[in-house]
């Protein structure tokens, strides 16, 4: 009955993410913070499409989060586009930085490649500090409106945080669909067999470097998509969503909710950001709880949450 | 306008700023060769170093017994490390250890901030070290001088130990191939144990060395540890004479274009490690195939 | 069972979570309800010993307008957050200020950066918010709203006293070593526009990384052009630095350096040899109790509450920041928001420092700025960092014109 059920949620686990999170609202303390929680978990998506099922761990994925924020707010403050042009114009930067560093790094491999993912993210940090005019430097990115859209004759007010919540909900929903159509198809299975093994799949003669590539901007794409929301939501873009630090986060959201599952980044996100809040309210030293817990599951839970609750309830 | 004098001593200046950045990338180059960790907590490390300096010289009063504390308490710190939290995770794929240092880094810094307060410890330039002098281009501080020719002794220090001793051809041979060394008996885990501790014990002294010239904060390790990064990556990760060589060189290249172009000092490091990555991806003086 | 047992957790767990929930939180905005005053503030991160003082000198002043019997019997609440200095953080913080706390003001932040964000924020969601960190940018009418309140000094102004005050004293030849970032450039902007007036000549305007902890890279160059003044525009712990660096390299012997602003913190941080001799601006220094009565009252309550200690600069902006909008509640006799702005608006007062008020075009307050010295002798204690020089009295003047911000008039 348990393996029934499990299997009919792994197979429609879009449906199954999608209702929780119509009612993840109604479960966290206030919505600002469960906007934060989709924008995040779509950027730890991102993120673990690269490490968790493709076995690449890049240090440096806040560029693809920043440049996504800044495509999308530049164009609507400078350029004074409308949303729906300023959310694509911000993930096809996304993806066009991710080409550019990706094909660059891809050329290391193991270690190196997270040391060159987390250089090249903070050149394009610095580019992006120095560009005051465009990017407003270490003030960052002010004035991004969007607090009134019309769709198909429906006013909808989005400084109202459950309209905002959900009309975000929208394009995670779009993306988790389309993320689980790429892990279901050869390409998906592909990314997995260079994790498990590089040299073996290169000598079944898969083209691993092509390969590596594209996985590489379609997770740079998802996480531009991802600060492309955050944009939206906050209505400002801090210059550090390009610092390794945030870089950072997006490896503990992953680890933390479990790499390599399809739930996972949002549980990590989750997880991350409770602790965050909840502890700042508690303490000041929430870096210290946060650290500690990272070590935590590194040493004794690798699976993360998400990731051993599954094991768990597979192999009770 | 060119003046000789003035780029001569940037370039003096530059050197200065190398060696923190040459004994920083030492101690990482040591850990990754043997053990093949990469430790985000390098900075971390570098910071306590600077934090128990300036504790010992506030309780003892002399900066020469700092000199000799830190480097053995850091030390042991960096044993306990990797007796406890490292090893475990050998195994497991070398990504995990990364992982956990940078969780580490987090903690430590938060340790930091609980024990001795988030605001920074002040600390003056050690008395008979102040002052410039005038080496011939120009006046230059004192200090750094010092810290110039620190560098070196230790450097030179750290040669001898692993040319000539028996550790220290473990450690080469522990870098070159770790399976045989097994093989042929050696306790290896010993020695990554020691390694892991001389590596950090040479980032805590790092960080008391360059204490009187930057500020003791909890957060002074963070952009030293991306600065130790982009100088292993140029010199090549396990490679000693490429972390001395490359750590001069970015240093002085830094020091250059803040002179020259200083609106790009910034990002100048980081396009010098792309073009090292672009023409020879294993770093200056790394191994090709030392690199998954 | 198992089933049914997980399932009622759940529709118990989702019915607690529901009731929480902000959607039942409106009825509490009825009157008799308490005055929440949100209050982000960098509790974490680098800044952390300022923020807190301005905490502790926030419930100075909302105790204060309790005792007094607060609105009709309606009392203040500050509502204090963590921004950890990061804007991204900052924003959400006033988002969950608004929608979980249904707070009814913000006043906060302290670096340029999260006002801005915060300000975001609050104007686009009607909030009134009243910044008590330095920023030039927030008065203008890119980032400016009504609703914005700028109780703090800002790098203009600060940058210009300190100039009017050092350049005729000390010589014409100035070289700026100046943070890579918006604060900084206005910092020097504001040096530079009070020294076209008085002669003073740029020499060179040498831009650092901001944050940068090693400054050997440029100060061989200062030394080689010998200037008569050096300008720190830099803030906090790059001040620190700097200044620690200036000095080993001698460059004191022949130069005199001087800051936009010198931190009391940074000060205490930084050492007595270090800042030796060095000018700066400043918005508040405990001993102006010398001289005016206001500030004498405030410390002396401040001592009283914090066993003896006297207020820091940024924490008797938080003072200052929390007092004006709880002033304009009380002159309003509401919390309606547009009658709080129209009473601010006319607030003229003495509450620390002498005369303040706000100009009309962009809620600026103009107040006096202080010129003070580091010493490193005659410190009858350890607060005892500074000597008050000089004071610039209140003069709109000083600021940037309401046209050149890009308000109509």
């Amino acid at each position: 009955m348990r393996n029934a059920v499990l299997n009919g949620i792994s197979r429609h686990r879009v449906a199954a993410v999608t209702a929780f999170l119509i009612v993840f609202p109604w479960l966290m303390p206030y919505e600002a913070l469960a906007v934060n929680v989709l924008i995040f978990g779509l950027y730890a998506m991102g993120f673990n499409l690269l490490f968790g099922y493709t076995g690449m761990l890049s240090f440096g994925h806040a560029a693809f989060l920043g440049v996504g924020s800044y495509g999308t707010g530049i164009v609507m403050v400078h350029y004074a586009w409308p949303w729906y042009l300023a959310i694509p114009a911000g993930v096809v930067l996304a993806a066009l930085f991710g080409l550019v560093i990706g094909w660059m790094a891809i050329r290391t491999r193991g270690i190196y490649f997270a040391m060159v993912t987390l250089a090249l993210a903070q050149c394009v940090y610095f580019i992006f500090y120095k560009a005051e005019s465009l990017t407003g430097g270490e003030n960052g990115l002010r004035g991004i409106k969007l607090e009134k859209i019309d769709v198909l004759g429906l006013q909808i007010d989005l400084l109202n945080p459950t309209n905002k919540y959900y009309f975000l909900l929208i394009f995670v929903v779009m993306t988790l669909w389309f993320v689980s159509r790429i892990l279901a198809s050869p390409f998906g299975a592909v990314i997995e067999t260079i994790r498990e093994n590089e040299k073996r799949s290169a000598a079944c003669g898969y083209d691993v470097a092509r390969t590596k590539l594209v996985a590489f901007v379609l997770s740079s794409a998802i996480c531009g998509l991802a600060g492309s929301l955050r944009a939206l939501h906050l209505s400002v873009v801090p210059v550090d969503s390009l610092h390794y630090l945030t870089s950072g986060h997006a490896v503990m959201m992953a680890l933390l909710g479990g790499m390599g599952t399809f739930f996972g980044p949002f549980v990590g996100a989750a997880a991350f950001l409770l602790i965050e809040d909840v502890v700042t309210n508690i303490t000041k030293y929430w870096q210290l709880v946060a650290g500690a817990v990272f070590m935590t599951f590194v040493l004794f839970f690798p699976r993360g949450i998400w990731g051993s609750i599954l094991h768990w309830l597979r192999h009770r | 306008m060119f003046d000789l004098k003035l780029l001569i001593l940037q370039m003096v200046t530059g050197v200065a700023l190398g060696s923190v950045f040459v004994l920083l990338s030492i101690g990482l180059s040591l850990i990754f060769g043997m053990l093949t960790v990469v430790n985000f907590a390098h900075g971390a490390y570098f910071m306590v170093g600077a934090y128990v300096g300036v504790y010992a010289l506030n309780v003892t009063g002399n900066f020469w017994v700092s000199l000799v504390v830190v480097p053995l308490v850091v030390g042991v710190l960096g044993l306990l490390t990797e007796r406890f939290l490292v090893r475990p995770l050998y195994g497991r794929g070398i990504d995990y250890p990364l992982l956990l240092t940078f969780g580490l880094s987090y903690v430590m810094m938060d340790l930091t901030r609980m024990i001795f307060g988030s605001d920074g410890q002040p600390i003056g330039t050690p008395p008979g070290l102040r002052g410039a002098v005038d080496i011939g281009v120009g006046n230059f501080p004192l200090y750094r001088l010092f810290l110039i020719v620190a560098t070196a002794i230790i450097v030179a220090a750290l040669w001898l130990f692993i040319e000539k001793t028996r550790f220290g051809l473990i450690i080469r041979a522990g870098a070159r191939d770790p399976e045989i060394v097994r093989v042929l008996g050696i306790d290896v885990s010993k020695a990554w144990l020691l390694v892991f501790g001389l590596g950090t014990a040479i980032a805590g002294l790092s960080g008391i060395l360059a204490a009187p010239i930057r500020a003791v904060t909890p957060e002074m390790g963070i952009p030293v540890l991306v600065e130790s990064f982009v100088v292993t990556v140029v010199g090549g990760m396990g490679s000693l004479p490429g972390a001395i060589v490359a750590g001069l060189l970015v240093g002085i290249v830094y020091s250059l274009s803040s002179l020259y172009v200083p609106d790009f000092a910034d990002t100048s490091i980081f396009v010098l490690m792309a073009l090292v990555l672009l023409v020879r991806p294993q770093g200056l003086f790394g191994r090709a195939g030392l690199m998954s | 069972m198992n089933e049914t047992n997980n399932t009622r957790r759940k529709l118990v767990l989702g019915a607690a979570a529901a009731a929480t929930s902000p959607f039942w939180l409106n009825v509490a905005r009825a009157q008799g309800a308490p005055i929440k005053i949100g209050f982000p503030v960098p509790l974490t991160g680098p800044f952390t010993v300022e923020a807190q003082d301005q905490v502790r000198a926030a419930e100075i002043a909302v105790k204060e307008f309790n005792e007094a019997g607060g609105l009709n019997g309606r009392m203040a609440e500050l509502v204090v957050r963590d921004d950890k200095l990061n804007p991204g953080e900052a924003a959400t913080r006033a988002l969950e200020l608004i929608e979980k706390d249904q707070v009814n003001f913000i006043v906060g932040s302290l670096s340029s950066a999260t006002q801005l964000s915060t300000n975001n924020i609050t104007k686009a969601r009607k909030i009134l918010f009243n910044s008590i960190s330095q920023s030039d940018t927030i008065n203008e009418v890119k980032d400016w709203s009504p609703y914005t309140f700028h109780e703090a000094l800002n790098p203009h102004l600060t940058g210009g006293a300190v100039g009017r005050y050092a350049f005729p004293k000390f010589g014409k030849r100035i070289v700026y070593l100046t943070a890579d970032y918006a604060y900084g450039h206005e910092m020097v902007r504001g040096f530079q526009t009070a020294g076209k007036l008085l002669g003073a000549e740029t020499l060179a305007d040498i831009r650092h990384p901001l944050g940068a902890s090693d400054y050997s890279a440029f100060l061989p160059r200062i030394q080689s052009l010998k200037p008569d003044i050096l300008v720190l525009c830099n803030f906090g712990r790059d001040l620190v630095n700097s200044a620690k660096q200036a000095t080993d390299f001698g460059l004191k012997a022949n130069t005199k350096i001087i800051a936009p602003i010198l931190l009391y913190t940074a000060r205490q941080v930084g050492g007595p040899e270090a800042f030796e001799g060095i000018l700066g601006g400043t918005s508040y220094y405990w001993r102006l109790e010398d001289t005016v009565p206001s500030a004498k009252a405030f410390n002396d309550r401040f001592r009283k509450a914090h066993g003896g200690s006297v207020p820091s600069d940024y924490g008797a902006l938080g003072y200052a920041g929390v007092r004006t909008v709880l002033a304009g509640v009380k002159n309003a006799g509401t919390t309606d928001t547009e009658k709080v702005i129209a009473a601010m608006r006319a607030l003229k007062y003495d509450f620390y420092k002498g005369a303040q008020y706000y100009r009309a075009c962009d809620h600026q307050s103009v107040q006096s700025v202080l010129i003070v010295e580091s010493k490193s002798k005659d410190m009858k204690d350890k607060n005892d960092v500074f000597n008050i020089v000089s004071v610039e009295a209140p003069n709109e003047k000083n600021l940037r014109s309401c046209s050149e911000l890009g308000h109509q008039a």
